[in-house]
């Protein structure tokens, strides 16, 4: 190559660490272990199809069908599967409900096993180590700083991941919600309100 | 911990940077054709980031892909399924065909021998 670059001409050089990731996955495809397709279907389905909204539609359908949400509770993996969602390595989901008694909280104190196929890649602050650490030693002050004041008598559950188990919580149902459809119940279920670190939102009043 | 994102939640996007994607999804493909098992990953991982955690590294998971990274290409060099000097030379390869490529082109690696 003879060419002397003019300053800016060529492309924007990207930081170090991208070029590595793109030595590691050229490598890999050279080798023939990695097909790049399917690398990057992945990172669409991650960026545009799979995310929080896919969790959602399991709440919303546990909260309007007592059958399902009995085979929710029941085989969480299975119920999930129903709606399409499954697991990228097959990794046993388990749903935990919330109740007038019990909130459920999800950490993964040893790295990020997170519940992907229905709330997509996990929050920056589900990954730190300030949360992972202590969510379990004070899950109740953790909840307090994300807007969560629960009554004293409720019992927090917290529950941590692994690779091989991952849960998902159903929060409970809010008050006002019984003639909502499918789609506007789904809408009130946020990220966090499946990880235990938020509350499903109140429907709008009128 | 805070910022909390009870507002930022809807548009929060999924990677913050595109290598991070890319590096997620790698990852991924290769344990799913059968070459790792995810807990093989993740046990290693965990020592990782618990070792920078003990070394003093932000606690607000800033740099958790960067330990992702430096973690992967270990476990695959490991496994035989990397070696170091491949990849430093595919990285200044690539280093290289952007610096070669005018802006706005895309950029590919130039075949051996051209």
């Amino acid at each position: 190559m003879a060419d002397t670059h003019k300053q800016h001409a060529h492309a924007l050089l990207p930081p170090d660490p991208a070029l590595r990731v793109k030595a590691v996955e050229t490598l890999l495809v050279k080798k023939g272990l990695v097909d790049p397709a399917a690398v990057d279907a992945m990172i669409d389905a991650y960026q545009n199809k799979i995310g929080p909204q896919n969790g959602a539609r399991v709440v919303a359908r546990a909260w309007s069908d007592p059958d399902y949400r009995s085979r929710l509770l029941a085989d969480a993996t299975a119920a999930i599967s129903e709606l399409g969602y499954s697991g990228l390595q097959g990794e046993h989901m388990v749903a935990v409900e919330n109740t007038a008694h019990t909130h459920n909280v999800v950490v993964c104190t040893l790295c990020s096993c997170y519940p992907w196929p229905v709330l997509g890649v996990p929050p920056v602050w589900y990954k730190s180590a300030t949360y992972r650490a202590r969510v379990v030693r004070d899950p109740r002050g953790v909840l307090a700083e994300f807007g969560i004041t629960l009554a004293a008598d409720t019992e927090i559950r917290v529950w941590d991941s692994t690779a091989e188990i991952r849960y998902l919580v159903i929060p409970q149902r809010p008050e006002g919600s019984e003639a909502l459809s499918l789609d506007t119940l789904a809408s009130l279920v946020t990220r966090n309100s499946m990880i235990g670190t938020g509350l499903a939102a109140q429907p709008q009043a009128g | 911990m805070p910022p909390h994102d009870a507002g930022t939640e809807k548009t929060e996007p999924a990677f913050a940077e595109p290598w991070h994607a890319e590096l997620f999804a790698v990852t991924h493909t290769l344990s799913a054709s059968g070459h790792f098992s995810w807990s093989d990953w993740t046990d290693q991982f965990a020592i990782a980031l618990k070792l920078a955690n003990n070394n003093g590294s932000p606690k607000d998971g800033s740099d958790y892909y960067d330990i992702w990274l430096v973690t992967f290409e270990e476990f695959l060099i490991a496994r035989d399924l990397a070696n170091a000097s491949d990849l430093a030379d595919l990285k200044h390869a690539w280093t290289q065909a952007y610096l070669s490529t005018p802006h706005g082109d895309p950029v590919a690696l130039k075949k051996v021998g051209e």
